[in-house]
């Protein structure tokens, strides 16, 4: 088999949707390390979009970069622009605690705060203020309703959030990152630390989700990318490789990169 | 991408290499003995054979049996492995095949039962050079398809399919002179009817060697050309998709 994914340009079978993100010839390296090079892609708006590849093949660092989550590295260079709704992340008038705000995320392992289950979810909404006691109460069952979690948790609200299962754990993380409103969820891994029916729960809840946010999903399994995710990017060597719409790409991907990864065929 | 024979056995995991490679082995075992049962119930026929139609008669179950072995094997897989990219499709593709093949094999008996029925009969039987003409062609279609299954040829599966409207004329002719027979001679109604049974049985034999051609394609190119017109496929249209 050739090696076309490293040396031409990657296939992209976009669709014609409106774009939450465009990223376009985005390079980023720790140190002289590099980790992404010159990747052009477009994430389209409330849709699930997985990004999947190899261990190190910079899909965490992309997911990263579009909340600026590298700004606090001094290592780290970047070239290239990302824009959000239009709007580049890096422009000196964008406030980086509002984008986000907009663009929540969620991690590998679980981190609810050393607090109640009901100030982990108010946590984003009292450092926001505003609100009244009562309207706070509101957006926190509402949160919790829409990570599938306030049936489990409604009479224990003053519990500790750490007494709450892994799966449990990682849902309230999502209802306290949705509690602020966002339009956008990046997903780190959200349920490699989990056990296979809580995985099952937050895979319902991303495709729950999607009618009213931009998911975007970074997964070292491939089952999981494409039983939630609508479209599919292949990365490797810091290289888009090739992204279709998830269906084309787990029945018959055009490269054999893409291929020989998901079918499990590289050493 | 279009993938080739050796595709399959390039995973990481060797037990994987060897269920797939398994499947295709299996499918080939059953296509040959599908060949076979076709190929002697037509002998049967020609050589007044009744053993042989018997025999012909008694060996479907045998072809039920593979498919079932294999139709088990492809769950297993898809169960334990899940699949994706072109090893999913070898596994829809395979189980598309014992399906056809399953019914080409039943076709086969059909045909050995009324071969039995002529033979009993007694009588001279007219039209068998019209049995033996698209017998011919039909069985290089199976044999054909199946061949391209085996190395994953689209270029002749393209072929098989090319070929199965020449039969469907064939059919179609061989069934206007044998109805000219019965109309001449009304005691020749039976057999002819026989005949006609064991013609169509041949035309659907080209039918199921037209799907197995089909599934090659798929198999290879991702592309599903089942309920295309045959002449609106080119070449260039499956290298565009591969």
């Amino acid at each position: 088999m050739g090696i076309e994914g490293m040396v031409n340009p990657p296939v992209i079978d976009f669709p014609r949707e409106a774009s939450c993100f465009d990223i376009a010839g985005l390079s980023l390296a720790y140190g002289d390390t590099p980790a992404l090079e010159g990747l052009t892609l477009r994430v389209p708006r409330h849709r699930v979009t997985a990004f999947i590849g190899p261990s190190g093949c910079g899909k965490s660092t992309l997911l990263r970069a579009l909340n600026r989550l590298h700004d606090l590295d001094e290592t780290v260079t970047q070239r290239g622009t990302i824009r959000f709704e239009g709007q580049d992340i890096h422009a000196p008038e964008v406030a980086v605690d509002e984008l986000r705000r907009q663009v929540g995320m969620v991690f590998q392992m679980p981190n609810p705060f050393p607090m109640s289950i009901y100030d982990n979810v108010a946590f984003g909404l009292r450092l926001q203020g505003g609100l009244t006691r009562r309207q706070r109460d509101d957006v926190v069952e509402w949160a919790l309703g829409a990570a599938a979690l306030w049936d489990e948790v409604k009479d224990r609200l003053g519990d500790s959030a750490w007494s709450l299962s892994g799966g449990q754990q990682q849902r309230l993380v999502i209802a306290r990152t949705l509690a602020v409103k966002p339009s956008v969820l990046l997903l780190d891994e959200p349920a490699s630390a989990l056990d296979p029916i809580s995985t099952l729960k937050i895979e319902d809840l991303i495709r729950s989700l999607k009618g009213q946010l931009t998911l975007v999903l970074v997964t070292h399994n491939m089952q999981q990318a494409a039983r939630v995710s609508d479209y599919t990017a292949f990365l490797q060597q810091g290289r888009l490789v090739e992204y279709a719409p998830t269906d084309t790409l787990f029945t018959n991907p055009r490269l054999a990169h893409t291929e020989n990864y998901i079918t499990g065929r590289i050493a | 991408m279009d993938i080739t024979s050796e595709t399959h056995s390039q995973h990481i995991s060797r037990q994987f290499n060897q269920e797939l490679e398994e499947l295709k082995t299996h499918l080939m075992t059953m296509g040959g003995l599908v060949e076979q049962q076709v190929q002697q119930a037509i002998q049967a026929l020609l050589d007044g054979d009744s053993r042989l139609a018997e025999e012909v008669s008694e060996g479907d179950h045998q072809v039920n049996e593979m498919q079932l072995k294999i139709d088990d094997e492809c769950t297993r897989v898809l169960a334990r492995r899940q699949p994706a990219a072109s090893d999913l499709r070898l596994v829809l593709a395979v189980i598309r095949a014992t399906a056809d093949l399953e019914r080409i094999g039943d076709e086969a008996s059909k045909i050995a039962r009324n071969a039995l029925t002529l033979i009993e009969s007694g009588n001279g039987v007219r039209g068998l050079v019209e049995v033996r003409h698209i017998s011919e062609h039909v069985r290089k279609m199976l044999r054909d398809a199946l061949t391209a299954f085996a190395r994953f040829d689209t270029e002749l599966a393209l072929q098989v399919v090319h070929e199965d409207d020449a039969v469907d004329d064939e059919y179609g002719s061989a069934m206007r002179s044998l109805m000219t027979f019965m109309m001449e001679d009304s005691r020749a109604i039976g057999p002819v009817l026989s005949v006609m049974w064991i013609l169509r049985a041949l035309e659907r034999v080209g039918d199921h060697a037209d799907n197995l051609a089909e599934y090659v394609i798929y198999l290879v190119k991702g592309l599903d050309i089942r309920h295309m017109d045959p002449d609106q496929l080119d070449e260039s249209a499956l290298k565009r998709k591969g």
